[in-house]
């Protein structure tokens, strides 16, 4: 791929990247950093790579240690995101089972709200 | 697999990603959208692993099991208030592996001298670079959060002619590694950015420290752009470029919701260090009013309206739960209760948000900033639990205190102020907050969870 080619998608992602995160609702920040981390340990791929095509003893070392690195972060990234979005799950089902218990409780924290 | 269907496949991964940040803008789809993302990135690894000519299999397999035996339990099993230090370190890891990639290509017999080609050895330099100081930086970071060490900005004499210099030599030595590349300049770069991160951190105060683990995970994302281009590697790219363009929106976001020019926050100790220390002096020997729980739950029981303000101290006295049953036997009796959620209580944005939403709290009780401040101003009782800067009026004052600018949320204009507090301590920011003195404020000292328990059991018996 020419340099120029190269531009062309870091230039395109770069607007990809403001366009889909700007829709972001603001109490998903968290989830969305811890996201974004995961999806950077995608470096695992680059590092098997690197790692799999030297047969000097530094380099392998080197790049051994970086594929434990970015399994760490990659593998435990989604993991953690995983498991903050898990909790938000919860409470949605929350105000269904209020629905069917009375809704009493509800609605008077919904009239707080307003 | 290999040339176009290993090609497609990166495209798919890559994709997935778009697909997986895109989910994460709604609740409903953002459960879906990690699944989306780690299918992608399983995706991804299987096509690496099956690369034509791959060596030390074994190897890379073995490194792999030991990645995955060190993140997974340890994102299993994380405190979820002790999540954004743990995002930090993920962080850092990756700046790291990153760096290390880098460093392997740079080795490789021939990259220096017959493939030549310029750019590669820029984006290896930025890499090692930016890589190392995400690195340092995020272990720092990690060391604030967890408290390791002071959260207060540290200033090292002549502190901001060193940031300068090392940034400097940083900068130079990369420069300086196009035309001669030499495994000493690259170790002496790898030095100098490692030094570059934890000068750059030390400076910044602990509330600003979320801020900068979002910038560290755009620079992240950058340098794992840049190590995809030295190994010609699109997926790598893509993503990088992604995590680097959102990462930077979502810094200025935070920067924006916590009101300070991301500048001013990143080189901020250089003038705020003084207003830090200001507080730490007098402040003990003014009085405050104290109270017990009884008297705060006589106070909420003829309530009609309570704010309830969630902090950092909550969360770690895991007091979610015992807070909701107040709130709850409240609003049986009639009274008005919502939570006033700061965009940055807890320690990063959002972070309240998933720590009540772990004790089954009502989501559309949950009010952000603005429509909290316009109950607070009706509100008979604002109850602020564990948290401090985010309600200081200090922020009000234009400068002066390093959270001047803040956004906060107005529990001074609720008509009785309760503290739950563990002690006169100053919050994260190092800032003495005057609210505490106001004659309209009561304290209840202890353990968050205690006091609150304390507090139903006396409303319970009213």
């Amino acid at each position: 791929m020419s340099s120029t080619a190269w531009l062309t998608v870091f230039v395109l992602a770069v607007f990809l990247g403001f366009e889909v995160i700007s829709k972001v609702s603001s109490i998903l920040h968290t989830p969305l950093m811890s996201g974004a981390n995961a999806v950077h340990g995608v470096i695992l791929v680059g590092a098997i790579i690197a790692t799999g095509s030297t047969d000097d003893g530094v380099q392998l070392t080197i790049g051994l240690l970086a594929i434990v690195l970015a399994t760490v972060n990659m593998v435990g990234g989604f993991a953690v995101t995983d498991r903050m979005l898990g909790m938000f799950a919860k409470p949605r089902r929350a105000p269904g089972a209020e629905k069917i218990s009375g809704s009493s409780s509800g609605s008077s924290t919904r009239e707080a709200g307003q | 697999m290999s040339g176009a269907w290993a090609d497609t496949a990166y495209l798919i991964a890559g994709v997935c990603f778009i697909l997986a940040l895109k989910g994460l803008s709604a609740p409903r789809t953002a459960r879906l959208g990690t699944l989306v993302g780690a299918s992608g990135a399983a995706l991804a690894v299987i096509v690496a692993l099956t690369t034509p000519h791959l060596k030390h299999l074994g190897l890379i397999f073995g490194a792999i099991v030991v990645g995955v035996a060190i993140g997974l339990p340890t994102a299993r099993q994380v405190r979820m208030t002790a999540m954004p230090q743990l995002v930090a370190l993920f962080n850092g890891v990756g700046g790291g592996a990153a760096a290390l990639v880098a460093a392997v290509e740079f080795l490789r017999p021939g990259t220096a001298i017959s493939h030549a080609a310029t750019a590669d050895l820029a984006a290896i330099g930025f890499t090692i670079l930016v890589g190392g100081v995400s690195f340092s930086g995020s272990l720092i970071t990690f060391a604030k959060l967890q408290e390791l060490m002071t959260t207060r900005p540290v200033v090292l004499p002549a502190g901001r002619w060193l940031t300068i210099g090392t940034a400097s030599a940083g900068v130079l030595f990369g420069a300086l590694l196009v035309p001669w590349p030499s495994t000493a300049l690259l170790a002496l770069l790898a030095v100098v950015s490692l030094v570059f991160g934890v000068l750059f951190v030390l400076p910044v105060g602990g509330a600003d420290v979320p801020i900068v683990i979002s910038l560290l995970n755009a620079f992240t994302g950058l340098t794992v752009a840049a190590s995809g281009y030295v190994l010609g590697n699109t997926l790598l790219v893509i993503a990088g470029t992604l995590v680097g363009a959102s990462g930077t929106l979502l810094t200025r976001m935070m920067a924006a919701a916590m009101g300070r020019p991301l500048t001013g926050t990143l080189f901020g100790a250089f003038t705020a260090t003084a207003g830090g220390a200001i507080g730490d002096g007098g402040g003990a020997a003014k009085p405050v009013r104290t109270s017990s729980p009884e008297d705060v739950a006589i106070l909420l029981g003829y309530a009609r309206k309570v704010v309830f303000v969630p902090g950092y101290g909550l969360a770690v006295a895991q007091a979610q739960h015992t807070v909701r049953e107040v709130a709850d036997l409240l609003t049986a009796r009639g009274v008005l209760v919502a939570y006033g959620i700061h965009p940055v209580a807890g320690r990063m944005p959002g972070h309240m948000n998933v720590l009540l939403a772990e004790a089954n709290v009502p989501y559309e009780s949950l009010l952000e900033l603005d429509a909290a401040n316009s109950e607070l101003a009706s509100a008979d009782v604002a109850v602020v639990i564990g948290a401090n800067d985010v309600v200081n009026p200090a922020a009000r004052q234009p400068t002066g205190s390093p959270i001047s600018g803040m956004p906060i949320l107005d529990v001074d204009l609720a008509r009785q102020v309760v503290f739950c507090k563990r002690s006169m301590r100053p919050g994260f920011a190092g800032v003495e907050n005057e609210l505490l003195y106001a004659t309209n404020t009561s304290l209840l000292f202890g353990d968050a969870k205690e006091s609150m328990a304390k507090v139903l059991a006396a409303l319970k018996a009213q």
